[in-house]
């Protein structure tokens, strides 16, 4: 096969996963991995590398427009970066030193996780305007646009929330992807913040964390130039028609389909990565 | 007086041209590279790593100048990284001019982390 060919079917394996990626929520660089590895032979870390970079392309784009319609809490994100970077420098020297199984066992865990959170619908939070000293000392509370005005909100258990942040940077450093998944849960279910708030504010850092651990994927020569144009380029395409698309239709038969998909592609990333041969 | 609103556009401007300069980069790279490299067999199969010319920074700009296709899309990429290291940096100084002092002092660790990472970690 020539570059010409495997560029081209990786230009279209990479419009399809960021379509994906865009209508479930879960963000493209999870998708987008399992293909490379297992269909196309890459290795995982060429394909980690590459996955890490379109994750930053389209967690940039997105929160550009998010942050103008005022859903992004800019504060919360900020601080929240801090646990976030440090884990992602963590993430990116394990995926430096660890074998290239382990990452693999991981990523199909976290892809089984994410299809369990890609198929549950989440309870609407109202994140009640509770007293919180810590939360009001950092003021992470705000206002956010909703049919009902502009109800006010502030964080609850912010310790727990920072930690988990800290362990979703460490998996975006390790696995090159932007777990948007972990960063909502710590904010929607641990902090109690608004789910439209927890979702944009996620996208919102996803793109700084990833940013901590691409230094150390490109100077440890994780970033391929010939790989990783196509998967940003297209990754980026498919999540700006994803989120046109999103809009109109987010069925709920969409969602299971997708579910099953990412289960069997999990299980199969374990199952490789068990055998050596990822 | 600065308002968040201001900042929060400012922002999103400063997100979006970043992203949309960094993919004009690498589209314009990533043609010079299929008609140099087109013909080639793949060779992601096995993990060499990248030469240094692609791995460091400065030197990834000298050989962009120099024309090579792999090194101006690693220029393009490098702007894609730069563009939250940016809006990191915009931030301290938006708080700073909301005399915000918890947040300019937050906000500096996390550009810390992005440089220590972006200078070879």
């Amino acid at each position: 096969m020539h570059t010409s060919l495997f560029t081209l079917i990786v230009f279209i394996g990479s419009l399809l996963a960021g379509f994906l990626g865009a209508l479930t929520g879960l963000g493209g660089g999870v998708v987008v991995v399992p293909p490379l590895t297992l269909a196309l032979g890459v290795d995982i870390r060429y394909a980690i590398g590459a996955s890490l970079v379109s994750v930053i392309a389209t967690s940039s784009g997105a929160a550009a427009a998010y942050v103008r319609e005022r859903f992004s809490n800019i504060r919360i994100g900020m601080f929240l970066e801090i646990a976030t970077t440090l884990g992602a420098l963590l993430g990116a020297y394990l995926a430096t030193r660890v074998h290239t199984s382990t990452i693999g066992i991981v990523f199909g865990l976290v892809l089984l996780f994410s299809a369990c959170f890609s198929a549950h619908e989440p309870k609407a939070n109202t994140g009640e305007d509770k007293p919180d000293r810590l939360a009001h000392l950092l003021k992470l509370e705000g206002r956010y646009p909703s049919d009902g005005g502009e109800p006010h909100y502030r964080a609850r258990r912010v310790p727990l929330g920072f930690g988990m942040m800290f362990g979703a940077g460490t998996l975006s450093g390790l696995l090159g992807i932007g777990s948007g998944a972990v960063k909502v849960l710590a904010m929607d279910q641990a902090m109690q913040l608004p789910f439209k708030v927890s979702t944009t504010t996620s996208n919102f850092m996803i793109g700084v964390t990833a940013a901590a651990s691409a230094g150390i994927y490109l100077s440890r020569g994780f970033l391929d130039p010939g790989l990783a144009m196509p998967v940003m380029l297209e990754v980026l395409g498919g999540s700006l028609l994803g989120a046109r698309v999103l809009v109109k239709a987010r069925t709920k038969f969409v969602r299971i389909v997708f579910s099953i998909v990412i289960v069997a592609l999990g299980l199969e990333m374990i199952w490789n990565s068990l055998k050596g041969r990822l | 007086m600065i308002t968040d609103r201001k900042v929060e556009v400012a922002i999103s401007v400063l997100l979006r041209s970043g992203v949309l300069l960094a993919a004009a980069i690498v589209f314009a790279g990533g043609v010079l590279y299929l008609a140099r490299h087109g013909n080639a067999p793949p060779a992601y199969h096995v993990f060499h790593g990248e030469p240094q010319e692609l791995c460091d920074p400065g030197l990834v700009m000298r050989s962009a100048l120099s024309g090579r296709a792999g090194a101006i899309i690693q220029v393009g990429l490098l702007l894609l990284i730069l563009t939250p290291v940016a809006r990191s940096a915009f931030s301290v100084a938006a708080f700073a001019l909301e005399r915000d002092i918890m947040y300019v002092v937050m906000t500096p660790i996390v550009l810390a982390v992005l440089l220590y990472s972006l200078l070879g970690g």
